[in-house]
């Protein structure tokens, strides 16, 4: 999965991917656990981060919106309405 | 060798006829330490009645979530508390999807909607779909839009739609527990009308749903008397805010059983590995699977989640000297 550029490590504990790029490219920190919702500070999302290699991410890991995905037979795409679009 | 295998040996392999629900039920009884047995004779019928080619298929969501049904093992339906939001797939990205699907020398494509039925928006955009899929590249095109009245299921064949997916999910007996919403009996009524369209009849389901194994033999032993042209096997993926998402995934070795049970049923049909594999079986497991009955896949991603690459599998059949069917052997 190629999902992401310009990684950044989380603040308060690692989300299953601990980043998130905004729309304007500006690489923000990750608060929300991208699979469940959860906020990463409250625990490391470890059976999360195993679930999402097969799985898209379903929330947006900055503001906790529920993205729009998309799911083709040789990738996937998800969207927030606020901080863009991730692909993988 | 236990007594049910040397009976499959004769009546399955050599006569080509399916074992009956008692005869399934008892391969799904097996030992452990008969497995092996079971899935080697499996492949033998599969081998002698079907052939060493694996139908390979690429699918895609065209309308994802928001479904009004109340499936309870499904992430796209509206009624449950599931993160997967709607949306629609737009043509150009369709065709795509064919394209990426076409590369990986699959044979079929097919179009899937969350939906009861489909309404007019939805064939519009079915119509328009498959006119620009044709169009711009050679693959069979499927379809899975739920439940069809008459006029669907003929404006369908009118599109070149070839293939209908239905799944019965599961059992007669067990289905209420499952979805209320509508019947196991409605299903059969959009599967009977397939049928008679001439469009192929493609039926499966998904295993780990909370049934018995009696019930699991049940199932197999009613898609025999459907006998569809091809049976897609899914394993439970659990997934989050669904009612069924906190159930543990069925075991490699019951998946495994299943998978050779079911061959023994339905010696002819197109048996595809689909959903949940990877969880269920791992790696590993798709080996064994289309060493064990299993002759066809679905490559790459599934409509919510994902799958392993389509190259590992493509790199497996390869290893497996299976060929993939060709599309001019589909045609
Ligand atoms: S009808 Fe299909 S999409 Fe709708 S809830 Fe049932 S399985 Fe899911
Ligand atoms: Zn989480
Ligand atoms: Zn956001």
């Amino acid at each position: 999965m190629s999902e992401l550029t310009r990684p950044v490590a989380p603040a308060g504990g690692a989300g299953p991917t601990g980043r998130v790029v905004a729309a304007d490219g500006a690489a923000a920190v990750a608060r929300w656990c991208d699979r469940c919702g959860g906020s990463v500070a409250d625990g490391a999302h470890a059976a999360c981060a195993a679930a999402r290699s097969l799985e898209p991410p379903r929330w947006c890991a900055t503001c906790r919106r529920r993205m729009k995905v998309q799911v083709v037979p040789a990738g996937w795409s998800a969207v927030c309405v606020e901080h863009g679009e991730r692909r993988g | 060798m236990p007594e049910i295998l040397d009976q499959a040996r004769t009546r399955v392999l050599e006569n080509g006829v399916g074992l009956d629900e008692a005869g399934i039920l008892a391969v799904l009884n097996l030992p452990d330490e008969h497995l092996p047995a079971a899935l080697q004779l499996a492949h033998e019928v599969r081998m002698r009645w079907c052939g060493p080619e694996v139908e390979v298929e690429g699918i895609v969501s065209l309308k994802t979530g928001g479904c009004p049904e109340d499936c309870h093992f499904c992430s796209q339906s509206g009624l449950f508390t599931s993160p997967v939001r709607s949306v629609w797939l737009d043509i150009p990205a369709l065709v795509e999807a064919a394209k990426q699907t076409a590369a990986t020398g699959a044979s079929e494509f097919c179009i899937v909607a969350a939906v009861r039925g489909p309404d007019a928006r939805l064939m519009k955009q079915m119509r328009d779909g498959v006119a620009a899929i044709r169009e711009a590249v050679d693959i069979q095109v499927a379809a899975s839009l739920g439940m069809l009245t008459q006029e669907q299921v003929d404006e369908l064949v009118e599109m070149g739609v070839h293939r209908y997916n239905h799944n019965l999910e599961t059992c007669r007996s067990y289905f209420p527990n499952v979805v209320t919403t509508h019947s196991w009996e409605e299903r059969w009524e959009t599967l009977r009308m397939v049928r008679e369209s001439g469009m192929e009849v493609c039926c499966g389901g998904i295993l780990g749903l909370g049934e018995t194994v009696e019930q699991r033999a049940e199932f197999a032993a009613q898609l025999a008397e459907l006998d569809p042209h091809e049976v897609p096997l899914n394993f439970l993926n659990p997934r989050p805010g669904t009612p069924l998402g906190d159930r543990p995934v069925v075991e490699g070795k019951d998946a495994l059983r299943a998978i050779a049970a079911f061959r023994l049923a339905m010696p002819r049909t197109i048996l595809r590995y689909a959903g949940g594999r990877e969880l269920t079986l791992g790696d590993l497991g798709t080996r064994d699977g289309l060493l064990g009955g299993i002759n066809a896949v679905i490559v790459g991603n599934y409509l919510t989640t994902l799958g392993r690459p389509a190259t590992d599998d493509l790199k497996l059949l390869t290893e497996l000297k299976m060929p993939v069917k060709a599309l001019s052997a589909t045609l």
